[in-house]
């Protein structure tokens, strides 16, 4: 008698036991440590901190570790992290424009107050591999600038906004939704739909941008800014009633400025496609800097057209931890519902056989 | 006729921004009634239709209709959940674009079935039967009833979103150039199908055009726009063969393009 | 991380109650999907982590637990799951139907009838009758608030002019206390009678699409059809191999290459308990 082969919990515990051997890989060699992957992959992490919506470098290096390296997996497992965590309150608004710079640029200005800061980027390397990482060779030492940064480092926006030039965006001074405790409806506020994209995937996030800029849903970007450095995070302890600070994040913030010739409401102007994401991520965020401005299209008046200005479309398929569970949950056993497709287009067959018999009959 | 209109529309304005589309217009639909709405590109016509139908809010004015259902009601005050009842039930809407009015990847017999099972239809075989008759009243092959709309020509298209409107008996049915974009020979069959059908179905109709032909031969009744205002309406022979407007007289005289 | 820091049956006190909260409304409005802060779950989305939130808001110390997947309790993903809730509630677990206070379930109903006081949760995948039909949750909500369901028979009178009946085999909509049409998540059709004026409570959670729906007791849940071509459960025209039961829901096994099939039933406590009382193919 043949029985159905159905996966028991001593094969789950044997395949559990499988992965861990081949996450440990050859014994011989030694155990990569989480520290060396916080520091030495320091760009994963910052893609796993932003998509988990959880600033842990060390946790987001485990994650790293466990997931063997699958950076959407290690987003997952910090995020069914972040999820048992305890709320203590909200920090303040992080002011990006008090940032430590460690790099700032703007494609719209040649010069501009505090000037521009190439700092660490991989935009004017070569795309050739260097073989002295094989060899562990050291690097050599950093340099460093002959004089400090200015001080004051005004976001390049900042003149375009004094003129007038650009969409005014002023606090209206309300809480903003929680996404992670409050469910994504349409329409959806701005509030949400940029902590929707902050979370998103960042493939999704580039090639809606990249679609933009091919022409569905053109929106005319310039690059005003991009900054990554350091801001603090404050507080305001009940108790002491005034802001304290609790720490240093890292953030790339990206402000796209693109044409607009106005509307029956709005004079011509520029409006702002914004980004802000943790670490240093900057593809990152200018992909949610072109999708931000994208789907401003109904706000605007825009003909909503193209794939990345429907608010719908690109909330509901951005998150890939969503994402990738249901398109691999059509792993897991679905024979019963098969099965009742199969039943179905054999009786189908079987009554277009019957027809068809019965028309040749009526023929003859 | 009954003794009291089944709409009236009183000082309509409808605004996109600065600009007046529908300028304070006032006319009466009776039962029974053609009323044709006639003008060139732009003078509102077509927004008049849409705001009546609750596809466009006016921006001021009022719109009485008198409903089978509910009596005498303000459409301009009407929720949502009774406007789209009145709208699959006593109302019907013909598209220009037969594409804007049917479902394209549903057979012709679906898209006729539609508007029954809506209302609550659920015979299959009686929703089947309507369908076929009303293929056949609207001058389509019955054995096309499983066929797509999109293999059916323009004009056959039109005369199945007719048939889609009517099938559930609307009283009132509002039609945006119904025979535009189809050839002249084409126009002429529909035109003639509709003039029957109106008469045998009883039914009040609103139907914007640009062309005077049709109005001859569908309306009783005339009102020509220009730039949002009615500024002529009267019998449709009356304004056709003595228009008294200069913009009707130019109308009238084809020099205005459509 | 240890387990032990995790609070009873994984999910915070307050996550449990919002979570309480929407069910209550469920139930309130019958087949009315309610929006949800659906939660991050150490399971993948499209797993199950609808069903895991519901039945971790509903889970008491001493709630009996079985968890089935296909109708079967060994299958891994119910393995996985079960386990999941012995680690973090503690309850004890069963693959006895009747024992059970609380069944999660993905895609079947146990063939042994349910008795008042069960609790059924559901897995969803797709919570969205219409979703096949029109693909924008805001324009789906709100043809469900205007109870327009004109586009759902549309679709079914199509099937049966093309291929003569209507072909769906399971997720099948039902019409719940006459309102909201409702998809009963992919159960085989086969199963949809099991639903209407059921004692059990009924509870449905999608995660990944956060809503949550119920059918509360003895509540009328009708398949759409027509009235000349009504609502037709479908099974396989067979017996189950080991238990000889011919009114059960069949799996198809195929045995060699050659296409030959055995039949057993999906409902693997059904089967065993049948096999204990002594029947046999």
């Amino acid at each position: 008698m043949y029985v159905a082969v159905k996966g028991g919990e001593a094969a789950i515990e044997a395949s559990r036991a499988l992965l861990a051997a081949s996450r440990r890989g050859d014994r011989t060699l030694p155990q990569i440590e989480v520290a060396q992957i916080e520091q030495q992959l320091g760009l994963a992490v910052d893609r796993v901190m932003g998509e988990a919506s959880l600033y842990d470098r060390e946790l987001a290096a485990l994650a790293i570790k466990q997931a063997q390296g699958d950076l959407q997996e290690a987003a997952f497992l910090l995020r069914a992290f972040r999820t048992t965590l305890p709320r203590f309150g909200a920090s303040l608004p992080i002011d990006t424009a008090r940032m430590t710079i460690a790099r700032r640029i703007s494609a719209i200005y040649k010069d501009l107050p505090g000037g521009q800061v190439l700092g660490p980027t991989v935009d004017y390397t070569h795309r050739l591999l260097d073989f002295s990482l094989i060899t562990n060779e050291e690097p050599p030492c950093a340099p460093s600038a002959e004089a400090p940064l200015d001080a004051d480092m005004p976001r390049a926006t900042a003149a375009l906004e004094a003129e007038g030039l650009l969409t005014s965006e002023p606090d209206d001074g309300r809480t903003p939704p929680d996404l992670t405790r409050e469910p994504l409806m349409f329409p959806a506020s701005r509030a949400v739909r940029l902590q929707a994209l902050a979370r998103g995937d960042e493939g999704f996030l580039l090639a809606m941008g990249y679609s933009t800029q091919r022409g569905y849903g053109s929106t005319h970007p310039f690059a005003a800014e991009i900054r990554y450095g350091t801001v603090a995070v404050e507080i305001v302890p009940e108790e002491l009633g005034f802001p304290i600070e609790i720490g240093d994040i890292t953030v790339t913030e990206c402000q796209m400025v693109n044409q607009f010739k106005g509307s029956k409401t709005e004079p011509p102007q520029f409006t702002r496609g914004y980004g802000l994401v943790f670490g240093h991520a900057e593809r990152r965020a200018m992909g949610m800097a072109l999708v931000d401005r994208a789907l401003q299209a109904r706000e605007l008046g825009e003909d909503v057209v193209a794939p990345a200005q429907d608010e719908e479309f690109v909330l509901s398929h951005a998150d890939h931890v969503e994402a990738s569970g249901f398109v691999q949950h059509l792993k897991l056993p679905h024979y019963v519902d098969f099965q009742s497709e199969l039943e179905l287009i054999r009786s189908l067959r079987a009554e277009a056989a019957a027809r068809a018999e019965t028309a040749l009959k009526a023929a003859e | 006729m009954s003794d009291l209109p089944l709409l009236s529309v009183r000082c309509l304005d409808v605004r996109f921004g600065a600009l007046a589309a529908v300028d304070g217009v006032s006319f009466e639909l009776w039962p029974g009634e053609v009323v044709a709405i006639v003008g060139e590109s732009g003078s509102g016509k077509t927004t008049l239709l849409r705001a009546i139908h609750g596809f466009i809010p006016p921006t001021a004015g009022s719109i009485l209709y008198r409903s089978d259902r509910f009596g005498e009601i303000e459409l301009t005050r009407l929720d949502e959940p009774r406007r789209r009842l009145l709208a699959r039930t006593e109302w019907g809407f013909v598209h220009q674009n037969p594409r804007d009015g049917l479902r394209l990847s549903y057979s012709a017999g679906a898209n006729v079935g539609e508007r029954l099972m809506a209302a609550g239809a659920r015979h299959w075989g009686n929703i089947r039967a309507q369908a076929l008759a009303w293929l056949d009243r609207v001058e389509i092959d019955v054995a096309r009833i499983d066929d797509l709309p999109r293999t059916f020509s323009g004009g056959m298209q039109q005369r199945l979103q007719i048939a889609r409107v009517l099938v559930t008996n609307p009283r009132l049915v509002l039609m945006d150039e119904p025979t535009g974009g189809l050839d002249v020979s084409v126009q002429a069959r529909l035109l003639d199908m509709l003039r029957r059908l109106v008469a045998d179905l009883g039914l009040s109709v609103i139907v914007v055009t640009h062309d005077l032909g049709v109005a001859r031969l569908l309306a009783q009744r005339i009102l020509v726009m220009q730039r949002g205002r009615v500024v002529e309406a009267g019998l449709t022979d009356q304004v056709l063969d003595d228009p008294q407007h200069p913009y009707s007289q130019l109308l009238v005289s084809s020099v205005l393009a459509a | 991380m240890n387990t032990t820091s995790y609070t009873f049956a994984y999910l915070d006190e307050q996550t449990k109650r919002e979570i309480r909260r929407a069910l209550l409304k469920a139930l309130a409005i019958p087949g009315h999907q309610v929006p949800f802060a659906s939660r991050e779950m150490p399971l993948a989305r499209g797993w199950g982590t609808g069903g895991m939130q519901v039945t971790a808001a509903v889970i008491g110390r001493n709630d009996v637990l079985k968890v089935i997947d296909q109708g079967a309790d060994d299958t891994t993903n119910a393995v996985s799951i079960r386990q999941f809730f012995s680690r973090v509630a503690g309850v004890r677990t069963t693959t006895r139907t009747e024992e059970a206070t609380l069944i999660q379930t993905r895609h079947r109903i146990p063939e042994t009838p349910l008795r008042p006081g069960q609790i059924m949760v559901y897995q969803v995948p797709q919570p969205e009758p219409l979703w096949r039909l029109e693909p924008s949750r805001a324009e789906t909500r709100r043809l469900h608030a205007l109870a327009e369901y004109g586009i759902m028979h549309v679709k079914l009178y199509e099937d049966i002019a093309q291929h003569g009946r209507i072909t769906l085999a399971y997720d099948y909509p039902v019409l719940v206390h006459g309102r909201y049409v409702m998809a009963p998540s992919p159960i085989p059709a086969f199963d949809n009678p099991k639903l209407h004026r059921s004692p059990a409570i009924h509870l449905f959670g999608a995660g990944r699409e956060k809503r949550i729906y119920a059918v509360p007791p003895y509540t009328d849940v009708i398949s759409l059809a027509f009235e000349d071509h009504p609502f037709r459960p479908w099974k396989a025209e067979a017996a189950c191999a080991l238990c000889g039961s011919t009114e059960s829901y069949l799996d198809e096994i195929l045995i060699d290459d050659r296409g030959t099939r055995r039949y057993i039933c999906s409902d693997t406590d059904w089967c065993e308990r049948r096999r204990t009382r002594g029947k046999t193919a």
